[in-house]
């Protein structure tokens, strides 16, 4: 498509009074509830704020204290998150992704099925989390997990799974994974669905044999765009999962701050140490993470316009 | 012959390898489901048994009854938070799907200057994730003054950019020239709305539905964070109260499995009633 910038686009006069009209409710509560909180975050993310007495300007200084003082955050935080975020986000899309590609050739009768048994977990939600995983990871030996290495005879005692600082990631990441067929998923397995039945025929005709072939060549082409979206699901989800360590083991700061993630950390400075102003300026830096990670994703599979 | 006889068998290798590994999938995806509804059943007995039992032997209503009569920390009864769970949702996801909607038709049917700019900027906002911005989100809500405040659980849930994104794309599917004519007909903007694009996008408007209760029923953060009183907060926050109070200790496992099968019931109904729209609204759900 080739816009030409010099034809000024005629509006109907009426119509742009109805767009503005109809978009306001929606605009109105995304102004102030999603991007206020961003930019505000910019601001305090560069003060010291308690709450209480009015936010001071302290230039840099935050930063500083992220890159030099919070050992926690170095030793402890950065090393959590970073193993918790590789393995959710793109072990867990790459997952998805083969799912999504295996139900895809099961034939249509016990399709639908599968796809909603492995949707389920999604829709179970936080509390569901902590009521089955906390059982099932329970410390004692009734513990269903423990139950079942001792009778196999992999460990002598119970392990404390999610009170042990050793352990907690490892439930997390499970718990996590399981909980990480969502929207994204379903989006994967629609669009592979979608691709023209066309394609695989003239795929046939040009040589094309085994199913991987199949994969690479002709499925993920047509659905790049069923694919970055679900990736931004994913990078979101493996986010909003941050409060699985505090639910599995019931305690903020986590045991040994074994499973101790940036949005805990957060969480921890802003409602403990009531050190707002440190604690907005690691939301902010994360945030422009996410936003680096995404434009990634646009960068790799978006259609670039300008081509088309 | 030979040939496609051994192709046969190939594919069909194929085909059982790949069944087997799916079922074995399935069965762990729905095995912590399967595990609650059985624990939510079992009598004391059961619970605490060593070994412990995956199935219930003799199903009781008992843990529902303890759940019921509970009063966790606080002396709120327990139809108060089902009450604001049950209001503070029908309200939060009618909303949302109202105002997803304009705005989507807005974005997909109307001409006006601008609208491809804030569009990309909703795409964008996809990957905007809350948990990032809680604390600035917090000091708004403070301002604003929704503390304690029923629409402290509503008003910031109602911007649901994954909603206005599906239902675009999917108001994208219908024909412009329907919409034109129908103004040409002297049909108002909102009629053209209403009467035309809505009928044809009610998958979409099912998907929003699903993921909107999804976010709204289980939510805590607006319990936890936004309301002080507790006869203000939600079933979520309550059975979570009840859990972690409990610890790892198995002394509520039954009452808290009992709840957590009631939270999840609402959420699986309303999935299970509403895949197949959903799966259609997942094919247009593509950025391009």
């Amino acid at each position: 498509m080739t816009k030409n910038k010099k034809v000024k686009k005629v509006y109907n006069k009426k119509q742009i009074w109805m767009g503005y009209l109809f978009i306001a409710p929606f605009m109105i509560s995304f102004l102030i509830f999603i991007i206020l909180p961003c930019v505000s975050a910019a601001f305090l993310a560069f003060t010291q704020y308690d709450s209480i007495n009015m936010p001071k300007f302290v230039g840099l200084k935050n930063f500083v204290y992220m890159l030099t003082n919070d050992m926690l955050l170095i030793k402890k935080v950065i090393p959590n998150t970073f193993l918790f975020a590789v393995i959710v986000g793109p072990v867990g899309y790459a997952l998805q992704f083969l799912l999504a590609w295996l139900l895809n050739k099961l034939s249509e009768r016990v399709q639908l099925l599968y796809v909603m048994a492995i949707y389920v977990p999604s829709i179970a939600g936080g509390v569901l989390i902590s009521v089955v995983w906390s059982v099932f990871f329970s410390a004692d030996r009734l513990g269903y997990l423990n139950n079942f290495l001792m009778k196999l005879g992999f460990i002598r005692n119970p392990i404390a799974w999610t009170q042990d600082g050793n352990y907690l990631m490892f439930v997390m990441i499970i718990v996590t994974l399981w909980g990480n067929m969502g929207v994204g998923f379903l989006s994967l397995f629609s669009g592979m669905q979608n691709v023209d039945a066309q394609i695989y025929e003239a795929g046939r005709i040009d040589g094309i044999r085994s199913p991987l072939t199949e994969l690479v060549y002709l499925t993920i082409p047509s659905m790049k765009p069923q694919m970055l979206f679900s990736a931004i699901m994913a990078i979101t989800g493996a986010l909003n999962a941050g409060a699985v360590g505090v639910q599995l083991s019931g305690t903020n700061p986590t045991p040994d701050y074994g499973g101790q993630l940036i949005q805990n950390h957060i969480e921890d400075y802003a409602f403990s140490r009531l050190q707002l102003g440190y604690s907005t300026s690691l939301s902010f830096v994360l945030l422009l993470v996410v936003f680096g990670i995404s434009q990634l994703c646009f960068r790799f599979l978006g259609s670039k316009e300008d081509e088309s | 012959m030979k040939k496609i006889s051994k192709k046969l068998k190939s594919i069909r290798f194929f085909d059982i390898t790949n069944l087997a590994i799916v079922t074995i999938i399935a069965l762990v995806s729905v095995m912590p489901v399967i595990f609650i509804i059985n624990n939510a059943f079992k009598p004391l007995s059961e619970l605490f048994k060593y070994p412990p039992t995956f199935f219930v032997r003799n199903p009781t209503w008992q843990n529902f009854e303890e759940f019921f009569y509970a009063t966790g920390e606080t002396t709120v009864p327990f139809s108060r938070y089902l009450f604001n769970s049950i209001f503070v949702t029908v309200v939060t996801v009618f909303l949302v799907v109202a105002i997803s909607c304009t705005a989507a038709y807005a974005f997909a049917k109307i001409d006006f200057p601008g609208r491809d700019r804030i569009f990309n900027i909703i795409v964008l906002s996809l990957m905007f994730t809350p948990s990032a911005v809680m604390i600035t989100k917090y000091l708004i809500v403070d301002k604003v003054g929704l503390i304690n405040n029923y629409l402290g659980h509503i008003l910031p849930q109602l911007a649901l950019p994954v909603g206005v994104f599906l239902l675009k794309q999917f108001m994208e599917q219908v024909p412009d020239s329907l919409s034109e004519a129908a103004r040409l007909d002297g049909a108002s903007e909102f009629t053209v709305f209403w009467k035309i694009v809505m009928p044809a996008v009610l998958p979409a408007v099912g998907t929003v539905m699903i993921i909107s209760f999804q976010n709204v029923w289980n939510d805590v953060t607006t319990s936890q964070y936004y309301m002080l009183d507790d006869s203000m907060k939600t079933l979520p926050y309550y059975i979570q109260t009840l859990t972690s109070s409990t610890g790892t200790t198995v002394a509520r496992q039954g009452a808290s499995a009992a709840a957590g099968l009631l939270l999840f019931l609402p959420n699986f109904i309303i999935f299970a009633v509403m895949q197949k729209s959903m799966l259609k609204t997942m094919v247009t759900s593509g950025i391009k």
